[in-house]
């Protein structure tokens, strides 16, 4: 029971990471029918760019914030001067700029800041919390990072629903030719889509790094599982994502705790195959849950 | 030209990849009529609307609304400019509600007061759509999705209305219904109006004149009672 508990208050945790990898990958596909691949790499950059001013400030919270706004403006700057030019020639096209995207980002973090693993600091202290004897088998961190998306979640899911900005982002999602026809200017709207995934990515990057070490390619096992949440969810649902993220995270907990391996990832790519076999289009993608 | 053209096409040629569609067609549409677009399947009717909003990018010719040459802009601003492009196949957003349809329209103005005084005047033309509006678009019914997608162009205030085929697949009643409106909407609002049909019958009935595509080229073009009294015209190419 004891372990239960911790094992599903731990998957919770890492699946709301999972989930803001998830909610990146939705946002821009569902705006463009592209998969993004380098999500995993342009998180990994804003979590150096946190890194940097961590170590120059002192300040956490600083590189946190600094972070988050590198992720909305390096999303907002690859769409615009990579993704745009090479859109609507194929999906190929896409999966190869995005592959490439991601091995550019890759090797620049490599050769600006060194192949070596860095140690990221937590948001908070790592220590176990307990209620009385009993363990959760979460820390004040993982608080902060189960309510840090959380919220970030609710904000996209308040602004899609209720401002004139998120009518337009759900609007060029599901018919980018007539809304276009309507005087909105996608483009920019993409542009948006593009930033916002940069954001969740960030947080995502920031949040899971203490636990991983932070090095050019530690965001790669981190994508492939929110990859998956996303797929899960069925890919353009944001819900879904989020449903997604914490479903594999409480899956994977349990598999890794009771199964007692470091197969992760296996499970992962296994959970993967099965959803891709029983459900493709995910386990979210009616059209009742499709909407935002 | 006697009076300015709230419309005017002049020798435009456009077509998809190498593949021409409309050989030189040139329109001039007074403000405030209805001109009938007619002609049969794979004239280029569609081809020429998607031409006009610049979904498809002329490769010679001008166009020109109230005066300006909206030519090869993008589709963005030349809705912008004042022409609301009805799409064939009619193109609401299911995944939306009737009323986020209708907000839509309104997005490209700027104000939150003039948005939303858009979006009662379309509750007091529409009624309907006043009682359907927090119901998802997808569960209208054809007639009703019809009517919201004229709905949801007025919401931009638009000087030039292109509608493709607005009575494909509606029931008569309904066609009737459709046709009134447009009537209505150039005689209350005062809208230039483009209307694509392959019921030249009841687009004719409404317009004040009419043009038949044919292969691309415009081989007929007069007020639309002379179109509609044309015998040999309407056995070729009208089919009534
Ligand atoms: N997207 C497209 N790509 C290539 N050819 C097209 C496309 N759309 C239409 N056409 C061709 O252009 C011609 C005119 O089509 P269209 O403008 O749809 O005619 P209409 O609306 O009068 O039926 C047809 O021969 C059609 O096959
Ligand atoms: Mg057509």
């Amino acid at each position: 029971m004891q372990e239960f508990l911790e094992f599903t208050l731990g998957g919770i945790a890492v699946g709301m990471i999972y989930a803001a990898i998830a909610l990146s990958l939705v946002l821009i596909w569902r705006g463009t029918r592209v998969l993004n691949y380098s999500q995993g790499g342009m998180a990994m950059f804003t979590t150096y760019v946190a890194w940097v001013v961590i170590r120059d400030t002192g300040s956490y919270w600083a590189g946190f914030a600094v972070a988050l706004a590198a992720g909305l403006v390096l999303g907002a700057l690859l769409e615009v001067t990579v993704v745009r030019p090479t859109m609507g020639k194929g999906p190929l096209n896409s999966v190869i700029v995005t592959i490439g995207l991601l091995i550019l980002l890759e090797g620049v973090a490599g050769i600006i800041y060194g192949g070596q693993y860095r140690s990221f600091p937590p948001s908070f202290s790592i220590k176990g919390l307990k209620v009385g004897s009993v363990a959760l088998g979460i820390s004040a961190s993982d608080l902060f990072t189960a309510a840090a998306v959380l919220a970030a979640a609710l904000a996209l899911f308040l602004v899609f629903e209720y401002t004139s900005v998120g009518l337009r982002l759900r609007a060029t999602a599901f018919a980018p030719g007539v809304t276009r026809l309507l005087g909105v200017r996608i483009g920019r709207v993409l542009t948006l889509g593009w930033a916002l995934a940069g954001l969740f990515g960030a947080l995502a990057g920031v949040l899971v790094t203490p636990s991983t070490f932070l090095y050019p390619n530690s965001m790669d096992s981190i994508f492939v599982l929110g990859f998956t949440a996303a797929v899960i969810g069925g890919l353009d649902s944001p819900v879904g994502g989020v449903i997604g993220g914490v479903l594999l995270g409480v899956v994977l907990s349990y598999a890794g705790g009771y199964l007692g391996s470091n197969l992760v990832l296996v499970y992962g790519l296994a959970a993967l195959a099965l959803v891709l076999m029983i459900r493709p289009s995910g386990l979210f993608s009616s059209t009742a849950s499709r909407r935002v | 030209m006697a009076e300015a053209a709230a419309l005017a096409i002049e020798d435009v040629h456009a077509g998809y990849g190498g593949v021409p569609v409309l050989n030189g067609v040139s329109i001039s549409a007074r403000p405030g009529t209805i001109t009938a677009v007619l002609g049969a399947n794979g004239a280029g009717k569609t081809t020429l609307l998607r031409t006009i909003s610049g979904l498809v990018r002329p490769r010679q010719g001008r166009i020109l609304v109230d005066g300006a040459n909206l030519a090869r802009r993008h589709p963005e601003d030349i809705a912008r400019a004042g022409v609301a492009h009805v799409p064939e196949g009619q193109g609401v957003i299911t995944e939306l509600t009737v009323e986020e349809n209708l907000r839509l329209g309104a997005l490209c103005r700027r104000g939150g007061s003039v948005r939303s005084a858009a979006l009662s005047d379309a509750y007091q033309r529409f009624p309907l759509l006043a009682e359907r509006k927090r119901r998802h678009a997808g569960l209208l019914s054809g007639g009703e999705r019809q009517i919201l997608v004229i709905a949801r162009a007025l919401m931009a205030a638009p000087r030039v209305l292109l509608l493709d085929e607005p009575s494909l697949g509606l029931a008569p009643r309904m066609v009737a219904q459709v046709m009134d409106l447009v009537r209505t909407l150039r005689d209350e609002v005062g809208l230039t109006v483009l209307l694509v049909e392959q019921n030249a019958r009841s687009a004719l009935a409404i317009a004040d004149c009419g043009m038949v595509l044919n292969l691309g080229t415009v081989v007929a073009a007069d007020d639309a009672a002379v179109l509609a009294s044309d015998v040999a015209l309407r056995r070729h190419y009208l089919g009534f």
